[in-house]
Protein backbone atom coordinates (compact mmCIF):
# COMPACT_ATOMS: atom_id res chain seq x y z
CA UNK A 1 0.00 0.00 0.00
CA UNK A 2 1.30 3.63 -0.77
CA UNK A 3 2.18 5.12 2.22
CA UNK A 4 1.86 8.68 3.21
CA UNK A 5 5.14 10.51 3.78
CA UNK A 6 6.64 12.47 6.62
CA UNK A 7 9.21 15.07 5.48
CA UNK A 8 11.72 16.80 7.35
CA UNK A 9 12.70 20.25 6.08
CA UNK A 10 16.21 22.19 6.58
CA UNK A 11 16.08 25.51 6.26
CA UNK A 12 19.51 26.51 5.33
CA UNK A 13 21.27 29.94 5.83
CA UNK A 14 25.18 30.17 4.35
CA UNK A 15 25.46 26.72 4.71
CA UNK A 16 23.70 26.15 8.32
CA UNK A 17 20.49 24.57 9.53
CA UNK A 18 17.87 28.02 11.22
CA UNK A 19 14.33 28.15 11.88
CA UNK A 20 12.43 31.00 12.78
CA UNK A 21 8.58 31.46 13.42
CA UNK A 22 6.60 33.26 10.88
CA UNK A 23 9.97 33.58 8.72
CA UNK A 24 11.29 35.65 11.15
CA UNK A 25 13.20 34.90 14.73
CA UNK A 26 15.64 32.38 13.15
CA UNK A 27 17.80 30.70 15.41
CA UNK A 28 20.41 28.30 14.53
CA UNK A 29 19.92 24.64 14.44
CA UNK A 30 22.95 22.80 13.16
CA UNK A 31 24.59 21.20 10.11
CA UNK A 32 22.65 20.05 7.41
CA UNK A 33 24.88 17.03 6.38
CA UNK A 34 24.41 15.46 9.77
CA UNK A 35 20.93 16.62 10.51
CA UNK A 36 19.72 15.15 7.02
CA UNK A 37 21.60 11.93 7.76
CA UNK A 38 19.89 11.65 10.79
CA UNK A 39 16.58 12.19 10.05
CA UNK A 40 16.73 9.63 7.14
CA UNK A 41 18.05 7.46 9.55
CA UNK A 42 15.18 8.07 12.27
CA UNK A 43 12.67 7.18 9.53
CA UNK A 44 12.18 10.06 8.07
CA UNK A 45 10.77 9.25 4.27
CA UNK A 46 12.47 12.38 2.60
CA UNK A 47 14.54 15.78 3.02
CA UNK A 48 13.95 19.06 1.25
CA UNK A 49 16.47 21.51 1.65
CA UNK A 50 15.51 25.58 1.46
CA UNK A 51 18.36 28.33 1.38
CA UNK A 52 15.94 30.58 2.76
CA UNK A 53 18.22 33.64 2.55
CA UNK A 54 18.95 32.78 -1.41
CA UNK A 55 21.35 35.11 -2.29
CA UNK A 56 23.26 35.01 -5.13
CA UNK A 57 26.78 35.18 -3.11
CA UNK A 58 25.64 31.93 -1.38
CA UNK A 59 25.18 30.07 -4.79
CA UNK A 60 28.80 28.39 -4.02
CA UNK A 61 27.92 27.56 -0.32
CA UNK A 62 24.46 26.16 -1.35
CA UNK A 63 26.03 23.86 -4.26
CA UNK A 64 28.94 22.80 -1.39
CA UNK A 65 26.28 21.97 0.85
CA UNK A 66 24.43 19.56 -1.30
CA UNK A 67 26.97 18.11 -2.05
CA UNK A 68 28.04 17.46 1.62
CA UNK A 69 24.73 16.61 2.62
CA UNK A 70 23.41 14.15 -0.83
CA UNK A 71 26.75 12.21 0.06
CA UNK A 72 25.37 9.62 2.74
CA UNK A 73 21.63 9.91 1.54
CA UNK A 74 19.91 7.54 -0.07
CA UNK A 75 16.07 8.69 0.51
CA UNK A 76 14.93 11.00 -1.94
CA UNK A 77 16.73 14.86 -1.20
CA UNK A 78 14.93 18.14 -2.42
CA UNK A 79 16.66 21.06 -3.26
CA UNK A 80 14.84 25.02 -3.06
CA UNK A 81 15.64 28.20 -2.78
CA UNK A 82 17.12 30.82 -5.17
CA UNK A 83 16.43 28.32 -8.75
CA UNK A 84 15.38 30.85 -10.84
CA UNK A 85 17.04 29.36 -14.48
CA UNK A 86 17.33 25.83 -15.63
CA UNK A 87 21.06 26.33 -14.68
CA UNK A 88 20.53 26.45 -11.37
CA UNK A 89 18.14 23.68 -11.76
CA UNK A 90 20.95 21.65 -13.67
CA UNK A 91 23.71 22.62 -10.69
CA UNK A 92 21.55 21.62 -7.83
CA UNK A 93 20.88 17.96 -9.75
CA UNK A 94 24.81 17.90 -10.61
CA UNK A 95 25.25 18.72 -6.85
CA UNK A 96 22.92 15.21 -5.94
CA UNK A 97 19.65 16.52 -5.30
CA UNK A 98 16.38 14.33 -6.74
CA UNK A 99 14.12 17.44 -7.33
CA UNK A 100 14.01 21.01 -6.99
CA UNK A 101 11.47 22.91 -5.82
CA UNK A 102 10.74 26.48 -7.16
CA UNK A 103 8.41 29.43 -6.12
CA UNK A 104 8.68 32.87 -6.53
CA UNK A 105 10.77 32.27 -9.95
CA UNK A 106 7.90 30.37 -10.70
CA UNK A 107 5.78 32.46 -10.02
CA UNK A 108 7.96 35.24 -12.17
CA UNK A 109 8.09 33.37 -15.08
CA UNK A 110 5.53 30.08 -15.10
CA UNK A 111 7.76 28.51 -18.10
CA UNK A 112 10.21 27.57 -16.04
CA UNK A 113 8.33 24.89 -14.78
CA UNK A 114 7.62 23.41 -18.18
CA UNK A 115 11.43 24.13 -19.16
CA UNK A 116 13.05 22.03 -15.94
CA UNK A 117 10.05 19.08 -16.53
CA UNK A 118 11.12 18.85 -19.88
CA UNK A 119 14.83 18.48 -19.34
CA UNK A 120 14.56 16.40 -16.03
CA UNK A 121 11.46 14.67 -15.84
CA UNK A 122 7.88 15.91 -14.15
CA UNK A 123 9.12 14.06 -10.99
CA UNK A 124 11.80 16.17 -10.54
CA UNK A 125 9.72 19.87 -10.04
CA UNK A 126 7.69 20.56 -7.05
CA UNK A 127 6.19 23.95 -7.33
CA UNK A 128 6.16 25.58 -3.40
CA UNK A 129 3.33 27.60 -2.80
CA UNK A 130 3.49 30.30 0.16
CA UNK A 131 -0.60 30.98 0.56
CA UNK A 132 -2.54 33.27 2.94
CA UNK A 133 -5.82 32.75 3.55
CA UNK A 134 -7.84 36.01 2.27
CA UNK A 135 -9.73 36.87 5.77
CA UNK A 136 -11.49 39.72 3.61
CA UNK A 137 -13.15 37.35 1.62
CA UNK A 138 -16.19 35.08 2.37
CA UNK A 139 -14.22 32.27 1.11
CA UNK A 140 -11.44 32.78 2.73
CA UNK A 141 -9.60 29.60 1.85
CA UNK A 142 -11.32 29.13 -1.59
CA UNK A 143 -9.36 32.84 -2.16
CA UNK A 144 -6.20 32.24 -0.13
CA UNK A 145 -3.48 34.22 -2.13
CA UNK A 146 -0.04 33.44 -3.28
CA UNK A 147 3.21 34.93 -1.46
CA UNK A 148 6.28 35.21 -2.80
CA UNK A 149 9.64 36.26 -1.63
CA UNK A 150 9.95 34.16 1.76
CA UNK A 151 6.36 35.26 2.20
CA UNK A 152 6.63 38.81 2.35
CA UNK A 153 5.03 39.78 -1.13
CA UNK A 154 1.29 39.04 -2.05
CA UNK A 155 1.00 38.49 -5.71
CA UNK A 156 -2.69 38.92 -6.24
CA UNK A 157 -2.51 35.52 -7.41
CA UNK A 158 -5.13 32.29 -6.22
CA UNK A 159 -3.69 29.62 -4.59
CA UNK A 160 -6.13 26.89 -6.28
CA UNK A 161 -5.69 28.82 -9.48
CA UNK A 162 -1.97 28.69 -9.61
CA UNK A 163 -1.40 25.01 -8.30
CA UNK A 164 -3.93 23.81 -11.28
CA UNK A 165 -1.67 25.89 -13.77
CA UNK A 166 1.43 24.33 -12.17
CA UNK A 167 0.08 21.21 -12.80
CA UNK A 168 -0.68 21.30 -16.41
CA UNK A 169 2.62 22.96 -16.79
CA UNK A 170 4.18 19.66 -15.68
CA UNK A 171 5.02 19.93 -11.85
CA UNK A 172 5.19 16.76 -10.78
CA UNK A 173 3.82 17.93 -7.03
CA UNK A 174 2.98 20.88 -4.92
CA UNK A 175 4.26 22.03 -1.72
CA UNK A 176 1.70 24.31 0.03
CA UNK A 177 2.70 25.99 3.37
CA UNK A 178 0.21 28.12 5.08
CA UNK A 179 1.58 30.93 6.22
CA UNK A 180 -1.28 31.68 8.58
CA UNK A 181 -0.30 28.20 10.64
CA UNK A 182 4.00 28.46 9.63
CA UNK A 183 5.67 28.33 12.67
CA UNK A 184 2.32 28.55 15.34
CA UNK A 185 2.63 24.42 15.96
CA UNK A 186 -1.24 24.43 16.71
CA UNK A 187 -1.74 22.10 13.07
CA UNK A 188 -2.11 22.42 9.72
CA UNK A 189 -4.44 24.18 7.81
CA UNK A 190 -6.65 21.01 6.79
CA UNK A 191 -8.87 23.22 4.83
CA UNK A 192 -6.61 24.68 2.85
CA UNK A 193 -4.64 21.82 2.03
CA UNK A 194 -7.96 20.05 1.26
CA UNK A 195 -9.39 22.48 -1.15
CA UNK A 196 -5.81 22.16 -3.05
CA UNK A 197 -5.69 18.60 -2.68
CA UNK A 198 -9.08 17.88 -4.43
CA UNK A 199 -8.30 20.42 -7.09
CA UNK A 200 -5.00 18.68 -8.56
CA UNK A 201 -4.14 15.06 -9.49
CA UNK A 202 -0.56 15.75 -8.64
CA UNK A 203 0.60 14.92 -4.90
CA UNK A 204 0.48 17.58 -2.51
CA UNK A 205 2.79 17.86 0.42
CA UNK A 206 1.64 20.38 3.41
CA UNK A 207 3.91 22.19 5.46
CA UNK A 208 3.20 24.85 7.90
CA UNK A 209 2.20 23.94 11.46
CA UNK A 210 3.02 21.06 12.82
CA UNK A 211 3.14 20.73 16.39
CA UNK A 212 1.87 16.47 17.28
CA UNK A 213 1.39 13.62 15.55
CA UNK A 214 -2.25 14.50 15.72
CA UNK A 215 -1.97 17.11 13.50
CA UNK A 216 -0.06 15.06 10.79
CA UNK A 217 -2.47 12.36 11.58
CA UNK A 218 -4.99 15.18 10.30
CA UNK A 219 -3.58 16.76 7.03
CA UNK A 220 -3.03 13.31 5.67
CA UNK A 221 -6.49 12.13 6.18
CA UNK A 222 -9.14 15.28 6.72
CA UNK A 223 -6.93 17.47 4.82
CA UNK A 224 -6.35 14.82 1.65
CA UNK A 225 -2.11 15.74 1.83
CA UNK A 226 -0.32 13.29 0.27
CA UNK A 227 2.53 14.09 2.45
CA UNK A 228 3.40 16.76 5.33
CA UNK A 229 6.46 18.47 5.76
CA UNK A 230 8.09 19.96 9.53
CA UNK A 231 10.68 21.49 10.22
CA UNK A 232 11.14 22.13 13.82
CA UNK A 233 9.07 19.56 15.27
CA UNK A 234 12.44 17.28 14.58
CA UNK A 235 15.54 19.74 14.92
CA UNK A 236 14.92 20.50 18.62
CA UNK A 237 14.10 16.61 19.66
CA UNK A 238 10.66 17.13 19.71
CA UNK A 239 9.68 13.99 17.95
CA UNK A 240 11.68 11.87 16.36
CA UNK A 241 10.47 9.86 12.44
CA UNK A 242 10.47 6.95 14.06
CA UNK A 243 8.18 7.59 17.14
CA UNK A 244 6.27 10.33 15.12
CA UNK A 245 5.25 7.52 12.51
CA UNK A 246 3.99 4.89 15.09
CA UNK A 247 2.02 7.59 16.79
CA UNK A 248 0.46 8.83 13.14
CA UNK A 249 -0.33 4.67 12.21
CA UNK A 250 -2.23 4.33 15.12
CA UNK A 251 -4.73 6.81 13.72
CA UNK A 252 -5.16 4.59 10.62
CA UNK A 253 -2.90 6.46 8.28
CA UNK A 254 -0.26 4.52 6.11
CA UNK A 255 3.19 4.91 7.05
CA UNK A 256 6.47 3.13 6.31
CA UNK A 257 7.20 1.19 9.23
CA UNK A 258 9.25 -0.55 10.72
CA UNK A 259 11.65 2.09 9.18
CA UNK B 1 33.43 -2.15 -14.40
CA UNK B 2 29.58 -1.51 -14.70
CA UNK B 3 28.34 1.07 -17.36
CA UNK B 4 25.54 3.61 -16.84
CA UNK B 5 23.68 4.30 -19.72
CA UNK B 6 23.28 7.81 -20.55
CA UNK B 7 20.63 8.88 -22.72
CA UNK B 8 20.27 12.56 -21.46
CA UNK B 9 17.10 12.02 -19.32
CA UNK B 10 17.26 13.32 -16.02
CA UNK B 11 20.40 13.08 -14.17
CA UNK B 12 22.62 10.25 -12.90
CA UNK B 13 24.58 11.29 -9.58
CA UNK B 14 22.19 9.65 -7.39
CA UNK B 15 22.41 6.27 -9.40
CA UNK B 16 26.39 6.48 -9.32
CA UNK B 17 26.23 7.47 -5.83
CA UNK B 18 24.17 4.07 -4.63
CA UNK B 19 26.20 1.97 -7.01
CA UNK B 20 29.58 3.53 -5.57
CA UNK B 21 28.10 2.46 -2.03
CA UNK B 22 26.87 -0.67 -3.15
CA UNK B 23 30.66 -1.41 -4.40
CA UNK B 24 30.69 -1.66 -7.62
CA UNK B 25 32.68 0.58 -10.15
CA UNK B 26 31.04 2.02 -12.18
CA UNK B 27 31.25 4.60 -15.36
CA UNK B 28 28.18 7.22 -17.28
CA UNK B 29 28.56 6.36 -20.73
CA UNK B 30 27.01 6.94 -24.27
CA UNK B 31 29.22 5.25 -26.07
CA UNK B 32 28.32 2.03 -27.96
CA UNK B 33 32.06 1.08 -27.70
CA UNK B 34 32.41 1.70 -23.87
CA UNK B 35 29.23 -0.77 -23.29
CA UNK B 36 30.20 -3.51 -25.50
CA UNK B 37 33.11 -3.58 -23.06
CA UNK B 38 31.28 -3.51 -19.83
CA UNK B 39 30.65 -6.16 -17.70
CA UNK B 40 27.40 -4.93 -16.48
CA UNK B 41 25.26 -2.75 -17.56
CA UNK B 42 23.13 -0.34 -16.14
CA UNK B 43 20.26 1.62 -17.57
CA UNK B 44 18.67 4.09 -15.21
CA UNK B 45 16.00 6.95 -16.45
CA UNK B 46 13.47 9.42 -15.18
CA UNK B 47 11.04 11.07 -17.50
CA UNK B 48 9.57 10.19 -20.86
CA UNK B 49 9.90 7.30 -22.54
CA UNK B 50 10.06 8.39 -25.71
CA UNK B 51 13.93 9.79 -24.48
CA UNK B 52 15.00 5.77 -24.93
CA UNK B 53 14.57 6.55 -28.77
CA UNK B 54 18.32 8.36 -28.09
CA UNK B 55 19.61 4.65 -27.23
CA UNK B 56 18.25 3.65 -31.37
CA UNK B 57 19.50 6.97 -32.47
CA UNK B 58 22.99 6.58 -31.17
CA UNK B 59 23.38 2.96 -32.14
CA UNK B 60 23.05 1.72 -28.55
CA UNK B 61 20.08 -0.23 -29.02
CA UNK B 62 22.14 -2.86 -30.97
CA UNK B 63 24.86 -3.41 -28.30
CA UNK B 64 22.74 -3.87 -25.42
CA UNK B 65 20.84 -6.29 -27.36
CA UNK B 66 23.84 -7.84 -28.36
CA UNK B 67 25.11 -8.53 -25.04
CA UNK B 68 22.10 -9.08 -23.09
CA UNK B 69 21.87 -11.88 -25.70
CA UNK B 70 25.77 -12.88 -24.68
CA UNK B 71 24.55 -12.94 -21.01
CA UNK B 72 26.12 -9.77 -19.46
CA UNK B 73 23.89 -8.84 -16.60
CA UNK B 74 21.20 -5.82 -17.28
CA UNK B 75 19.47 -4.24 -14.96
CA UNK B 76 16.76 -1.31 -15.51
CA UNK B 77 15.65 1.51 -13.19
CA UNK B 78 12.30 3.07 -13.70
CA UNK B 79 11.92 3.95 -17.57
CA UNK B 80 14.87 1.83 -17.97
CA UNK B 81 12.77 -1.32 -16.66
CA UNK B 82 9.70 0.17 -18.90
CA UNK B 83 12.16 -0.09 -22.32
CA UNK B 84 12.75 -3.43 -21.37
CA UNK B 85 8.74 -4.26 -22.31
CA UNK B 86 7.21 -4.03 -25.77
CA UNK B 87 6.36 0.06 -25.52
CA UNK B 88 4.31 2.32 -23.29
CA UNK B 89 1.61 4.51 -24.33
CA UNK B 90 3.23 7.84 -23.29
CA UNK B 91 5.06 7.73 -26.90
CA UNK B 92 3.68 4.71 -28.86
CA UNK B 93 5.55 5.17 -32.18
CA UNK B 94 9.21 4.26 -29.67
CA UNK B 95 9.52 0.37 -29.56
CA UNK B 96 10.85 -0.86 -26.11
CA UNK B 97 13.73 -3.52 -26.26
CA UNK B 98 10.63 -6.29 -26.13
CA UNK B 99 13.04 -8.80 -23.82
CA UNK B 100 9.18 -8.46 -21.68
CA UNK B 101 5.91 -9.12 -23.49
CA UNK B 102 3.06 -5.99 -23.26
CA UNK B 103 3.07 -2.47 -23.24
CA UNK B 104 3.36 -0.04 -20.40
CA UNK B 105 0.19 2.21 -19.78
CA UNK B 106 -0.81 5.03 -17.77
CA UNK B 107 -2.04 4.86 -14.25
CA UNK B 108 -5.86 5.08 -14.01
CA UNK B 109 -7.13 8.49 -13.91
CA UNK B 110 -8.84 8.59 -11.14
CA UNK B 111 -5.85 7.90 -8.73
CA UNK B 112 -3.18 10.80 -7.99
CA UNK B 113 -0.66 10.74 -10.94
CA UNK B 114 2.20 10.16 -10.50
CA UNK B 115 2.49 7.56 -8.06
CA UNK B 116 4.84 8.99 -5.24
CA UNK B 117 6.43 7.76 -2.36
CA UNK B 118 7.06 4.54 -0.40
CA UNK B 119 5.13 1.99 -1.25
CA UNK B 120 5.26 -2.08 -0.92
CA UNK B 121 6.64 -5.17 -2.58
CA UNK B 122 5.25 -8.53 -2.78
CA UNK B 123 8.70 -10.42 -3.68
CA UNK B 124 8.82 -14.01 -4.97
CA UNK B 125 12.59 -15.87 -5.55
CA UNK B 126 14.66 -14.36 -7.31
CA UNK B 127 18.45 -13.41 -7.26
CA UNK B 128 17.56 -9.41 -7.61
CA UNK B 129 15.20 -9.87 -4.46
CA UNK B 130 17.44 -12.20 -2.39
CA UNK B 131 17.61 -11.06 1.22
CA UNK B 132 14.36 -8.73 0.56
CA UNK B 133 11.10 -9.82 2.15
CA UNK B 134 7.23 -9.35 0.95
CA UNK B 135 5.83 -5.87 2.82
CA UNK B 136 9.63 -4.29 2.59
CA UNK B 137 8.81 -0.22 1.22
CA UNK B 138 10.88 1.03 -1.76
CA UNK B 139 10.69 4.37 -3.48
CA UNK B 140 8.71 4.83 -6.33
CA UNK B 141 7.68 8.50 -8.63
CA UNK B 142 6.03 7.09 -11.98
CA UNK B 143 3.02 7.83 -14.20
CA UNK B 144 2.94 4.83 -16.24
CA UNK B 145 3.39 1.09 -14.79
CA UNK B 146 4.33 -1.61 -16.80
CA UNK B 147 2.05 -5.05 -16.82
CA UNK B 148 2.46 -8.24 -14.05
CA UNK B 149 4.36 -10.69 -16.54
CA UNK B 150 5.46 -14.06 -15.73
CA UNK B 151 9.31 -13.10 -15.17
CA UNK B 152 7.71 -10.41 -12.55
CA UNK B 153 9.14 -10.69 -9.15
CA UNK B 154 7.95 -7.96 -7.23
CA UNK B 155 4.51 -6.69 -7.69
CA UNK B 156 2.77 -3.57 -6.63
CA UNK B 157 -0.69 -2.34 -5.80
CA UNK B 158 -1.40 1.24 -7.00
CA UNK B 159 -5.26 1.39 -8.20
CA UNK B 160 -4.57 -2.43 -9.42
CA UNK B 161 -1.44 -4.58 -9.67
CA UNK B 162 1.59 -3.69 -11.58
CA UNK B 163 5.28 -4.98 -12.19
CA UNK B 164 7.64 -3.44 -9.47
CA UNK B 165 10.60 -5.89 -10.48
CA UNK B 166 10.97 -8.33 -13.32
CA UNK B 167 13.87 -11.07 -13.68
CA UNK B 168 14.59 -13.44 -16.19
CA UNK B 169 18.07 -15.29 -16.43
CA UNK B 170 20.64 -12.01 -16.00
CA UNK B 171 18.17 -9.16 -17.54
CA UNK B 172 16.44 -7.22 -14.76
CA UNK B 173 14.52 -3.97 -14.17
CA UNK B 174 12.98 -2.01 -11.31
CA UNK B 175 10.21 0.23 -11.41
CA UNK B 176 10.84 2.40 -8.36
CA UNK B 177 14.03 3.76 -7.51
CA UNK B 178 16.93 1.40 -5.30
CA UNK B 179 19.35 4.50 -5.49
CA UNK B 180 16.50 6.50 -3.24
CA UNK B 181 15.33 3.85 -1.28
CA UNK B 182 17.24 3.41 1.51
CA UNK B 183 18.76 -0.03 3.01
CA UNK B 184 16.22 -2.03 0.97
CA UNK B 185 17.80 -0.08 -2.44
CA UNK B 186 20.84 -0.74 -1.82
CA UNK B 187 20.30 -4.42 -0.69
CA UNK B 188 18.79 -4.87 -4.59
CA UNK B 189 21.61 -2.82 -6.06
CA UNK B 190 24.53 -5.05 -4.32
CA UNK B 191 22.41 -8.15 -5.33
CA UNK B 192 23.43 -7.20 -8.92
CA UNK B 193 26.48 -6.08 -8.38
CA UNK B 194 27.40 -9.62 -7.15
CA UNK B 195 26.28 -10.99 -9.98
CA UNK B 196 28.34 -12.97 -12.62
CA UNK B 197 27.74 -13.49 -16.01
CA UNK B 198 25.98 -16.49 -17.02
Amino acid sequence: MLTKRIIACLDVNAGRVVKGVQFVDIVDAGDPAELAFRHAAAGTDEIVLLDITATHEGRGTLINTVQRTAKQLFVPFTVGGGIRTIEDAAAVFDAGADKVSINSAAIARPQLIDEIGNKFGAQAVIVAIDARRAQASEDAVGDAEVFVSGGRKPTGRKVIEWAREAESRGAGEILLTSMDADGTRAGFDCELTARVSEAVQIPVIASGGAGTADHFAEVLSRGKADAALAASIFHFGIADARTLKAEIAKHGVAMRLPC
Amino acid sequence: MIAVIDYKAGNLTSVMKALHAAGAEATVTSDPEVVAAAEKLVLPGVGHFSATSFLEEHGLKPVIEQRVQAGVPFFGICVGLQWLFEGSTESPQTRGLGVFSGRCERFDSKLKVPHVGWNSIDVSQSKLMEGVDSGAFVYFTHSFRAPVVSETVAVTGYGSAFTAAVERGNVMGVQFHPEKSGSVGLRILENFVRLSKC
